[in-house]
């Protein structure tokens, strides 16, 4: 579900949505969201001062805290 | 997102009976020509019709919406969402269980809620719409609790002839803050700081002193 919720937004906000991926991996303390886009879109998930992807995980961090997890979201080139 | 494909002896033909099936003006709509026509050999082997898929375009608000329902959905919160439209600017007022979740301390994520819907929602349109999200009704009380505070302050420097500084705030609760003293008579409202420590400062306005009086 939460991995669902990472690719809805970032598909929502890129150019090429069929190129974005996310992976989830299991940390010791946090589910990490592994995501990828396009090359051409890396801007634009990251936005300005990184205010995208700070929103993004801001909305991750909520969904997961209200199932009491932790989560994050990285961006791979 | 309404969308059907026709075919014609023209590319126009076709675009001409995917418009009258759909009902809507060629303006709103997104064309994609799959195939060219081709008159073949003598007109006879290998002819080809046109082919096209005419598309619907969703406006801003459409896209506003689906976004944000498509957000809480995956974020498993049971939560209506109503549309008030205002000028040029499109209220999403969400209702339902868990907002506490969708605010955030101090409407952390209420803002990343909002900021990623204007986002999603500009994709590809042009379309000038300012989207401004609310859960329960927090953004009312908030903007009552910062003219509360506003007038309080204002009191205070009234009362002590000092200015008053109010805590770092965003440019949209600074504003409020600006609106709710504009019409004051004895003090005046500025900004001061960088961002994102600005402040709204307080001041006295300044009476004309013996020396400016004839």
């Amino acid at each position: 579900m939460l991995r669902d919720l990472v690719l809805f937004i970032a598909q929502a906000i890129v150019d090429e949505p069929d190129k974005v991926t996310v992976n989830e991996v299991e940390g010791e303390r946090a589910v990490v969201f592994e995501l990828r886009v396009s090359p051409d879109d890396m801007g634009k998930i990251i936005g300005r001062k990184g205010r995208v992807i700070h929103a993004v995980r801001a909305l991750v961090q909520a969904a997961a805290a209200k199932e009491g997890k932790r989560a994050t979201v990285e961006i791979l080139e | 997102m309404r969308s059907v494909e026709k075919t014609g002896r023209t590319v126009d033909e076709a675009i001409g009976a995917a418009l009258a099936e759909l009902g809507v003006p060629k303006s709103d709509c997104r064309i994609e020509v799959l195939a060219e026509p081709s008159r073949g050999f003598l007109g006879i082997l290998g002819t080809r019709e046109a082919r096209v898929r005419v598309t619907v375009k969703e406006s801003r608000a459409e896209l506003a919406k689906a976004f944000l329902a498509g957000v809480l959905e995956r974020m498993n919160t049971e939560a209506a969402i109503e549309v008030r439209p205002r000028g040029d600017t499109l209220h999403l007022d969400v209702v339902g269980k868990d907002m506490g979740i969708l605010i955030g301390r101090r409407g952390d994520t209420l803002r990343a809620l909002e900021f990623l819907t204007n986002l999603a929602s500009s994709k590809g349109s042009g379309e000038a719409l300012r989207v401004v999200v609310d859960v329960s009704g927090y953004r009312k009380r908030r903007e009552r609790e910062l003219e509360e505070m506003a007038r309080n302050l204002a009191r205070r420097v009234m009362r002590t002839g000092q200015r008053a500084v109010t805590q770092p705030l965003e440019a949209r609760d600074r504003r409020i803050v600006h609106l709710a003293l504009q019409g004051s008579k004895r003090v005046t409202t500025h900004s001061e700081g960088e961002e994102p420590f600005r402040r709204v400062v307080i001041s006295p306005k300044e009476r004309p002193g013996p020396e400016d009086t004839e």
